[in-house]
């Protein structure tokens, strides 16, 4: 009992303490956009490895995504003989909540990881103390590029994984439903509102957010050898899927509020 | 050049350093000896103000760090060039992009200028050939060399090395020995942490002896060879000792 409750205190307390952290990293990170010096080329070669490096992925998440909500939609469509409006529910369920997720989820497998594992393997190799010790600092040199990076280009990837669902969705209306094209696209952006637009940009800039963030702090934090690699790049990517699920029902709440 | 006086510092619950107190003279090579886990690489760590100490004080150059902000740190540290234990070459840059790393970074040089002391600093080191590599693609020995040639490099008065001769052959432990006393003919300022014997003799014109986060040990190479306290003679010839080991060797190292 009393051993009990000492575990639950002390595990409280470090959980406070990776809040308290994690906040700092993320103003530091955010405090290295205003001064110099701005490290373009990493950022640069950032979006190149981060951005373009993934749009396979998302091609693949988006294209079997639209094709198998096709394939359900429809189901359930059939019985009210609307299966004609398929792409409707295509297009708002993929803009306002699957691609941006999908996605994102897919990019956090892949580039957050990446992003844990390196920053971890430089921290083991004391790479981390050799930039400061040549004058840099490695929170702007690693997770400011890295941030600015994910920002700008997950917004752009959840762009393409929805015009392909979309896409996918159609092939399907099209072989296997028999809906007329023209109808199938008309409806398919009537279906969407401005502010599904917005918040389709805006949930997307927020998993950027959290993809290079925890990324990042699950690498800096790393400790322990090559073992503590490992652990960080898992953490990174559980911790990463978690917050972004969550902070996906929280922004949907949160535009609900503002209609 | 250096000085620490009263230095403490305490690293997770672990008290590391106790009470650190020497200094290291302008062109002075001062060995840091003392078995794994003494602390010895952390005191390189408080000297380039990696690590801020709980109590105490550093000087370098005349400057106290340890109320320094980082700001104000990067300044300070470029005067210090730090060859990393494994050398902490930076694996995505090329040799070439390694060495020239701090004056590309923070200096106005011509890039003909830099080109050449990066020439200058690999030849010293014998490995002009390699500036097109990776640092994957060389040996642990060679990597170390080109660690130094970073150091080098950078333009820095002092230089702090990380076991040099650690986890490397008699030759190339010896190569590198070699180069530091070069270095040491230039009146460059030089801090050697390592627990090679060896390697200290070589290069040592004074020499601190750590145990666990204490300095048992102030004085020259003579000093240390004849000295009778048991706790250095344990370390110089433990062959001779029959118990009492525990005294040397150092609490798990969960860092390592
Ligand atoms: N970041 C750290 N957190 C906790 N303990 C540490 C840390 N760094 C070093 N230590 C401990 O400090 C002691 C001295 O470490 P170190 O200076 O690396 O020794 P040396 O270089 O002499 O082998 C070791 O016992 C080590 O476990
Ligand atoms: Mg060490």
């Amino acid at each position: 009992m009393l051993t009990g409750s000492f575990d639950l205190r002390s595990t409280l307390i470090g959980y406070v303490l990776v809040v308290q952290e994690f906040t700092a990293l993320c103003g530091q990170a955010i405090a290295g956009l205003v001064r110099p010096p701005w490290y373009v080329r990493e950022t640069i070669y950032q979006i190149d490895r981060i951005g373009v490096g993934s749009v396979f992925i998302v091609v693949l998440t988006g294209m079997f995504t639209g094709m198998v909500l096709a394939l359900q939609g429809a189901v359930q469509l059939e019985p009210y003989g609307a299966t004609i409006y398929v792409s409707r529910l295509i297009s708002t369920s993929v803009v306002r909540e699957l691609g941006p997720v999908l996605a994102a989820l897919m990019i956090a497998g892949r580039v957050g990881s990446g992003i844990a594992s390196e920053i971890a393997s430089m921290k083991v190799t004391e790479q981390i103390d050799a930039l400061r010790a040549e004058g840099t600092d490695p929170i702007q040199k690693l997770a400011t590029t890295r941030l600015v990076a994910c920002v700008l280009m997950i917004p752009v990837l959840t762009i393409i994984t929805n015009g392909i669902a979309i896409f996918g969705g159609w092939l399907i209306a099209r072989l296997y439903l028999g809906i007329d094209s023209y109808f199938y696209w008309t409806w398919a952006f009537e279906a969407i509102e401005q502010r599904d637009i917005v918040v389709g940009l805006v949930k997307p800039a927020v998993f950027g957010f959290i993809i290079a963030m925890v990324g990042c702090y699950a690498g800096f934090h790393t400790k322990g050898g090559t073992v503590g690699v490992g652990l960080s790049t898992t953490q990174s990517m559980v911790s990463s899927s978690i917050l972004i699920l969550a902070s996906d029902f929280l922004l949907t709440k949160l535009f609900m509020a503002f209609p | 050049m250096i000085a620490l006086s009263g230095v403490w510092l305490t690293l997770g619950e672990r008290p590391v350093l106790n009470d650190i107190s020497f200094d290291v003279q302008a062109g002075q090579t001062k060995v840091i000896l003392g078995a794994s886990g003494s602390g010895k690489t952390t005191i390189l760590r408080v000297i380039l103000g990696l690590y801020r100490p709980d109590r105490g004080s550093i000087r370098v150059d005349g400057q106290e760090i340890t109320e320094l902000d980082e700001r104000n740190l990067t300044l300070v540290r470029q005067d210090m060039a730090m060859v990393f234990q494994g050398a902490a070459l930076f694996d995505s840059l090329t040799v070439r992009e390694n060495v020239w790393y701090r004056l590309w970074e923070h200096s106005r040089l011509s890039d003909e200028t830099i080109e050449q002391t990066v020439q200058e600093s690999l030849q010293f080191v014998g490995l002009a050939d390699t500036v097109d590599k990776m640092p994957a693609e060389l040996s642990g020995g060679m990597r170390k060399r080109v660690g130094i040639a970073r150091a080098l490099a950078s333009g820095a008065k002092v230089l702090l090395y990380d076991e040099p001769t650690g986890g490397l052959d008699p030759i190339n432990a010896c190569m590198i020995s070699r180069l530091i006393t070069k270095l040491s003919t230039k009146g460059i300022t030089q801090v050697v942490v390592t627990h090679d014997l060896d390697a200290a003799y070589r290069v040592a014109d004074r020499i601190v002896m750590i145990q666990r986060g204490r300095v048992i040990f102030d004085g020259t190479p003579d000093g240390l060879q004849q000295s009778d306290d048991p706790a250095i003679r344990g370390f110089i010839d433990p062959g001779s000792l029959t118990n009492g080991w525990e005294t040397f060797a150092n609490p798990p190292n969960p860092v390592d």
